[in-house]
Formats: C-alpha cells, sequence, structure tokens
C-alpha cells in the first residue's frame, strides 16, 4: 500500500504504477480532452483531471500522475507537486465513502470535537484512516460553510447539518451496511467517492434538481420577513405582479 | 426608512425549485441581462460605481473601481474570475446563495463580462461542496439553452461563456492571486503585488477577480437602479448583505438585511441567546477578524463603524460564543487552521505587504 510520510511528499506503491487498460486509457483520453476544451490554456485542466484521476482509481495513482503529465505536457513532479498541495487529493486508497466531521472552532464547540472522538472510537480509526472493509475514511475537516447548522459532518462532500455523536454514528454504520444515505442537503442519496470525484471533474450526474434548495437556518430570515411584511424597496421586493407571474409561467 | 430585513437574493429560496431558470425567470430573472445589453458596457461600470457597492469576500473594495482599474483593452483576453472559495471560518453566505440562486450569480457574471470586455468567465468553487458545483453547472447549462451564454448573448452578437471550477481544498485559494495560480493548475500560492490582477491575473491577462455575492448583487443594481441601492445601507456602506448568525444563538441562521445592522437586532431576530446564557464573545467577519464583545452590541455592522470600533465587517459571519467557551480555546483552534493552511504563503504575502503576519 502507498502511503505518505511527514516530508509530505507523494510515495506511491509500485502496483499504482501499473498501466491502464486499454479501455479505461481510451474513456481518460476521451474525458481529458473534453475537460482541456473548457479551459483557454490546457495547464488549466489539472485540477479537475486529479480528481478525474481519483474518479478512476479512488485515489492519486503514480499511474495517474503520469496521464495527467502526459496529456498536459507537464512533469511527474509538476503534477505530485500539485497533487500533494490540496487536501482533496488522496495519496493512499481511499475509502468509499469520506466522512468528515467540521472540528473548525465554531463546529468544534458546538460538538463536533466530540462527534469525532466518539465516531473515532466507533470505528476504531483515526484522522486519514480508513476502515478494515475500505468503506470509510475518517477526517477532521475545516470549516465547510454552513456554520449556521453546526455541527456539520460531510460525506463525500454533502451536507450533514446538526449532527450529534448518535446520528453520525449512524450515518457511518449506514455507509457501511451499504444502505441508501440521505444528506440533509444534498443529493437524493451519498454518491461514492469515486463518483463524487467524476462530478468535481466537471461531469454532471443528473443530480442537480434532486434535495432542497435551502435549509430551515438558510431561510429563517425570509420567514421572519415575510411574517413581519418585511420588504426590500423597489420591483424587486415586491411580490410579482399577475401579469409576471404569468409571463413567467409560460 | 427601509424595513429592518430585506431578502433580495434571498427572496425566493424557499420556493421548492429555487435553483431552476424557470423560478429565477418568475422572480425577474434575466430581465437586468436584457437591459444591460442595451446599455454601453461603460454605463454599466458606471452604474455599479455610482452604487458604491463595496466588495462583498471580505476587503470591502469598491466593485465598479475594481472594474475600471483594469488595464484597458488591448484586443487581447480579459477574464473575469468569481472566487466562489468560501472558506474563511464562520463565513457560510455564498454557498447556500449557490445552492438555493445560482442563476443570481450567473446572471451578475455575464452582465459583468460585457461590462468589462470577458468573453470568458471563470467561477472558482472550493472543491469541497460537490451539490452546489452540480447546481452551478446545471444553471450554466440552463443558461445556455436560454441563449445567455455562447456567441451570440441575448440575439447582440455579444460572446460570454463561462467555466465553472472546482477546487481540491486549500483554504489559501481564496487569496485571489493564489485562487488565479490554482485556476492555473498550479499549487495555490499568493503571487506578490503588483502587479496586481488588473493589470496581469490569469494567464497574466487583465483579471477582475470578485466574489459571489458582489456579482449575484449586480443584476438588482442594473435592474433598480444604483439610486435603489444606495437607498439601503449607509452613506459609506450601501445597499444590502446576507449576514451569517452561527453558534449559540437560539435559532442560527441566514439575514439579509442592509448594512448598518446591530448585532444586539440580530441575535433578537435568532431568538436571543441559547437558554438564555450571557453572551461572551463573537466575531462580526469570520475568525480573521478581532473579536468582539458585549460592548459593541450596538455597533452598525457596516465597513467603516465596524472598522472604527477595532475590527472588520469582512464577510458578515457573526459566530457567537456564550459564557461556557473559552476564548484561549476557541482562538487556539483557530490559530492551528491558520498555521495548517497558510503560513509560508500568508507570511510572504504579510512580507511583500510591508505587514505582520500575525499580530
Amino acid at each position: 500500500m502507498s502511503g505518505h510520510d511527514a516530508s509530505g511528499h507523494l510515495h506511491v506503491s509500485p502496483e499504482s504504477k501499473a498501466p491502464y487498460a486499454d479501455d479505461v486509457l481510451e474513456r481518460l483520453h476521451a474525458d481529458a480532452a473534453e475537460v482541456i476544451a473548457r479551459y483557454p490554456q490546457k495547464r488549466s485542466a489539472l485540477l479537475p483531471l486529479l480528481h478525474l484521476v481519483q474518479s478512476v482509481d479512488g485515489y492519486v495513482t503514480g499511474r495517474g500522475v503520469s496521464f495527467c503529465a502526459d496529456v498536459l505536457d507537464l512533469t511527474e513532479a509538476e503534477v505530485s507537486g500539485v497533487a500533494t498541495f490540496y487536501t482533496q487529493y488522496k495519496r493512499h486508497p481511499n475509502g468509499e465513502y469520506t466522512v468528515g466531521v467540521c472540528t473548525n472552532t465554531l463546529c468544534a464547540i458546538m460538538g463536533g470535537d466530540l462527534i469525532f472522538d466518539r465516531v473515532s472510537e466507533h470505528l476504531g480509526i483515526g484522522h486519514d484512516e480508513t476502515t478494515d472493509d475500505g468503506r470509510i475514511t475518517l477526517e477532521r475537516v475545516e470549516c465547510n460553510a454552513a456554520c449556521d447548522y453546526a455541527p456539520v459532518v460531510m460525506a463525500n462532500w454533502e451536507f450533514f447539518d446538526n449532527q450529534t455523536p448518535e446520528s453520525t454514528i449512524g450515518l457511518v454504520d449506514d455507509l457501511r451496511a451499504g444502505k441508501d444515505v440521505v444528506p440533509t442537503r444534498g443529493a437524493g442519496k451519498v454518491c461514492t467517492f469515486k463518483e463524487v470525484s467524476r462530478v468535481l471533474a466537471g461531469f454532471e450526474d443528473g443530480r442537480a434538481d434532486e434535495g432542497v434548495g435551502a435549509g430551515p437556518a438558510s431561510l429563517l430570515g425570509l420567514r421572519i420577513a415575510n411574517d413581519r411584511g418585511w420588504t426590500a424597496p423597489g420591483a424587486q421586493g415586491s411580490q410579482p405582479s399577475p401579469a409576471d407571474a404569468k409571463e413567467g409561467s409560460k | 426608512m427601509t424595513d429592518t430585513l430585506t431578502p433580495i437574493l434571498t427572496k425566493f429560496w424557499d420556493d421548492p425549485q429555487s435553483w431552476t431558470l424557470a423560478t429565477y425567470e418568475r422572480h425577474d430573472g434575466y430581465k437586468a441581462l436584457t437591459k444591460a445589453l442595451e446599455m454601453e458596457p461603460q454605463a454599466i461600470i458606471d452604474a455599479v460605481k455610482d452604487s458604491s457597492i463595496r466588495g462583498r469576500g471580505g476587503a470591502g473594495f469598491p466593485t465598479g473601481m475594481k472594474w475600471s482599474f483594469m488595464s484597458p483593452p488591448d484586443g487581447g483576453p480579459r477574464y473575469l474570475v468569481v472566487n466562489a472559495d468560501e472558506s474563511e471560518p464562520g463565513t457560510c453566505k455564498d454557498v447556500p446563495l449557490m445552492m438555493a440562486n445560482p442563476h443570481a450569480l450567473i446572471e451578475g457574471v455575464i452582465i459583468a463580462s460585457y461590462a468589462i470586455g470577458c468573453e470568458h468567465a471563470f467561477i472558482y468553487l472550493r472543491g469541497e461542496v460537490v451539490h452546489v458545483y452540480r447546481r452551478l453547472l446545471r444553471a450554466v447549462e440552463e443558461a445556455r439553452a436560454a441563449g445567455h451564454l455562447g456567441t451570440d448573448v441575448g440575439g447582440k452578437g455579444v460572446r460570454v461563456d463561462i467555466t465553472v471550477h472546482a477546487g481540491a481544498g486549500a483554504y489559501i485559494c481564496g487569496e485571489e492571486t493564489a485562487l488565479l495560480d490554482s485556476l492555473e493548475g498550479r499549487r495555490g500560492q499568493p503571487r506578490l503585488k503588483p502587479p496586481f490582477p488588473g493589470a496581469a491575473g490569469l494567464y497574466a491577462r487583465p483579471t477582475s477577480v470578485n466574489n459571489v455575492e458582489s456579482i449575484a448583487s449586480v443584476p438588482g443594481i442594473i435592474l433598480e437602479g444604483s439610486d435603489w441601492f444606495k437607498g439601503m445601507g449607509t452613506e459609506k456602506s450601501t445597499g444590502f448583505g446576507i449576514f451569517s448568525l452561527s453558534g449559540h444563538v437560539t435559532n442560527p441562521g441566514q439575514f439579509e438585511a442592509p448594512l448598518g445592522i446591530t448585532m444586539r437586532e440580530l441575535i433578537d431576530l435568532a431568538g436571543g441567546m441559547r437558554g438564555g446564557r450571557k453572551l461572551k464573545f463573537w466575531t462580526p467577519g469570520g475568525s480573521s477578524t478581532p473579536i468582539f464583545t458585549e460592548e459593541h452590541l450596538d455597533v452598525p455592522l457596516d465597513f467603516d463603524s465596524v472598522a472604527a470600533a477595532g475590527s472588520m465587517l469582512g464577510t458578515r459571519a457573526l459566530q457567537v460564543f456564550d459564557e461556557t467557551v473559552s476564548v484561549v480555546r476557541a482562538v487556539a483552534r483557530w490559530t492551528d487552521f491558520y498555521a495548517h493552511e497558510s503560513w509560508a504563503s500568508a507570511r510572504r504575502a504579510a512580507r511583500a505587504r510591508g505587514g505582520c503576519a500575525r499580530s
């Protein structure tokens, strides 16, 4: 198994350098061409291509680094230098589900530290470690922009709001048991690490219309304003006129 | 006198399908674009300048001025890059905005691009919010299908396209020059300034990097006029903003209000302190802004008043902590975070500015 040491260098195991099967490589090239076409300069495609590598291999493999270097005319050292900078790129095989407990200050104080400790004890693994069945990688994550729902847990980068140690233990147990798990605000179910990595490479999975637009905390101010009749001045603050509504429904 | 809360960007977040083009159009969506395409680009910049809107990403630099500081057109590409890398601890306004109402941002991007002469805009979204990425990709697709993007926007021969780019986890990429390096496929490390992005930004071309909420506020300014915008807020902090209350209040949440609302009003709207406990300290604009206490509850939350009181309005990330919390524990966690995320870069950038990394 490949891994990393305190130096932060990327160390990949020999097997992670085994060449891609022809059909996999063909598809990677087709996808990479699509990614590169989104940018005026092809090096800009590197971050999405590393997500794409993870969508195939489950982490940034040696062969993935070589592939990116090849299609972008970079050296492997340049690609590795980028891959090791960003925390979402994994240097060793990741679990099928990354469960990240926010332990930045606000979430930590609202219960995140306790959640992390209890889930860590329950799973018998620490930060950036994976369960023996390969299902869960546990992480401490930093602020994920959902502080009004603290404490927050992310499962493959979908929001689980207002968590407790019990709810998060239930979440990891369900994921390990292979049950579909529904985020508080997100897709209709938590997709696998590889599936989500493909979305992050910019390939839509048809799930944009699933889930809510906003959770209750996001709507609190709006609900109070509606109750009290508070609006912004001018047309934007007023209710749409019947004519507008008719036009919009065409 | 405006109302205490002024839902504009948040106005239809409670619609069952708030993120779709159809919903956005029912709420005057893309009318501002139609109006903008009838205007000269300079007139759009002038309107945004006249609104006096200050950047909503934390620093508060006037948006219209940032656009007008870009190097003049020389026939080469010019870029708009939206900073959607919302990562400052406590900050949680752009992510819900893009999840619930992505078209407000897309329409703003198209108008801003037309104004500054950009044909290819980028939205750099942090990679840790996959559903927001889905919503943005979908919104761009819908806008393109409706003729709002492409080589003939609105039938006016205007070219604008948008690439939505997902990052990969790095707080420092919220700093605009680190973000540009990251968007170029490099490690996200801040550049020395000058040159500023307006002269040499993305691919060393003139670039404006703007926050999500700043750009999403542009359609309203164009449609309703700069006087409408200036009718809210204070003289030097015009308009509205989303205030995010988190922590030890009864009901944490988002409140869209004119700049200048006070923390006392906001805590009251949030149902007061949780469990009736006593307020100990709070951050006005994210964890990097100096801490306030009870004595600052009546400071108007606008750029200048908060600065005069010794802190920064920042991103209006109001994190509330009650008497049970150790200030030392809270601050120690934040400093660990900054040390991990950006120590070398922040120090170098601070040195370049002649400042001090940490006080």
